[in-house]
């Protein structure tokens, strides 16, 4: 101890602090990763009930007869790792195990920028959401080489509808983003919620609401959800993209990095639209209590709320067709954020709302 | 300043090493067992008819393009949202005009049929 101690002591501040943030970083990736695994279970567990099931509750921890199906995400894990890693004789070889890579990569990195409560972010950067913008549009690529690579036609069909539809959402969502800039003022993520201190009403959602729902939207097509999921149709191209993928090559290219997107989405909308760490109850109670202060508590609450709303979409609507789908995004949700756009545009030259001096 | 960006490349090279441990991981604890079917490209149990390597349709390159050119427009809006307190009517105004531009291309590729996909 006395050894590692003066060992540390030793060590320039420069070498400390990167130390310090390597550890803060694989902390922050870790407890992603935890999330994940749950949210995998909440899934199962939410659209379970949804449709009069139980969802998964055999596997419980240390066989402990309360809380069954808490530790199915483990067992999952270990199976997905167990199993043969299958690398198709006609696939790139080398571009095959790369695609996963480029997929997780960006899901996870992204992270860097998320203030997760008023004192604690990663990386405290002025061009925050561009970062998460230019990280996740990356994903695309992984997606594309995932489907080239395989050298299978599902997996090529699956990919080309994929990318098609990311990047046409991408879209909606850059304007929908555009929109929030100019109530923010900043690329800052810490400073957009800042300038939505006063209150629920004083969020974004609410003068912002048509991209607001726009956002979600698209995050919902970006992640390649349900009712978006065409690049996956199980019904026309067996499982798009990731058809040749086993084992833990499709626990990295696939589970993982979609689940983190999906919580990546929804944390976003909730940093921007609805307040992020900020307490609703403030100037309702007493400033003095834990209800009313900003605090990670309400960012997790928030976060949760619009999770549980993707699983229940998933739940709900049955899968879009693929021309639908295209046409949802470049014919109604791009004109839509355009007029919002210029909505904003003449709020701000009258000084209304968010705006007023 | 630019100190405050280094988390980030931490941040990437943390998430590279993680992915190749999962896959290493699989490597490592998986069977490795192929076959000649197994490794072959899976067509629904049918042997695979020709090579995937084919010509796809043209939709997807116009798709490619449109989100170019609106990509490239969203990049060009956020530093103007960002200082739209500095800039003030005048900004406003010359921003005016080039999403009017930008609407009429717009109104011009949905005419045209850009947008179908049937």
């Amino acid at each position: 101890m006395d050894n590692l101690l003066s060992l540390w002591n030793g060590l320039t501040p420069e070498l400390q602090s990167v130390i310090v943030t390597t550890l803060q970083i694989v902390g922050v990736m870790l407890a992603v990763v935890i999330c994940v695994a749950f949210l995998t279970l909440a899934e199962r567990k939410v659209i379970g009930f949804m449709q009069l099931r139980h969802g998964p509750n055999r596997i419980a921890i240390f066989g402990l007869p309360f809380l069954r199906g808490v530790a199915q995400p483990f067992a999952d894990v270990i199976k997905l790792l167990l199993k043969e890693v299958l690398v198709p004789s006609a696939a790139d070889k080398k571009l095959f195990m790369l695609a996963p890579l480029i997929v997780l990569v960006p899901a996870l990195a992204a992270w860097a920028v998320i203030p997760f409560s008023p004192e604690f972010v990663l990386a405290d950067i002025n061009a925050g959401l561009l970062y998460v913008l230019a990280l996740t549009s990356l994903g695309v690529y992984g997606v594309i080489l995932a489907g080239w690579a395989a050298n299978s036609k599902y997996a090529f069909l699956g990919a080309m509808r994929s990318a098609a539809q990311m990047v046409a959402y991408e879209i909606a969502m850059g304007f929908a983003l555009v929109g929030v800039l100019m109530a923010a003022g900043s690329l800052n993520l810490g400073d957009i919620v800042r300038s939505q201190e006063g209150g629920p009403l004083a969020w974004h959602w609410f003068w912002l609401f048509p991209l607001f729902v726009v956002y979600f939207i698209s995050g919902v097509a970006e992640t390649n959800r349900a009712p978006f999921d065409v690049a996956e149709g199980e019904s026309e191209i067996v499982a798009g993209f990731h058809v040749e993928y086993s084992g833990a090559a499709f626990a990295t290219l696939f589970a993982l990095p979609e689940y983190a997107n999906m919580m990546l989405v929804a944390t976003l909308a909730a940093l921007m639209f609805l307040g992020g760490w900020l307490s609703p109850l403030q100037g309702y109670v007493p400033d003095e209590w834990f209800l009313a202060q900003s605090s990670f508590f309400w960012l997790f609450l928030k976060v949760g709320l619009l999770l549980f709303v993707f699983l229940w979409i998933r739940a709900t609507f049955p899968r879009y067709r693929y021309d639908q789908i295209m046409r949802l995004g470049w014919k109604v949700l791009i004109p839509v954020t355009l007029v919002w756009i210029a909505v904003e545009g003449v709020m701000v030259w009258l000084k209304i709302g968010p705006w007023a001096p | 300043m630019l100190e405050n960006y280094l988390p980030t490349l931490i941040f990437l090279l943390v998430a590279g090493a993680f992915g190749v441990v999962l896959l290493v991981l699989g490597w490592l604890l998986g069977p490795r067992r192929p076959t000649a079917e197994k490794a072959s490209a899976y067509e629904c149990g049918f042997e695979a008819f020709e090579d995937t390597r084919m010509k796809f349709d043209v939709r997807y390159y116009l798709v490619a393009i449109l989100f170019i050119i609106f990509d490239l427009e969203i990049a060009f809006l956020f530093p103007w949202a960002v200082s739209l307190d500095v800039i003030g009517g005048f900004g406003l105004l010359s921003m005016a005009m080039f999403l009017a531009v930008l609407v009429v291309g717009f109104i011009y590729e949905w005419k045209k049929g850009a947008l179908e996909w049937d």
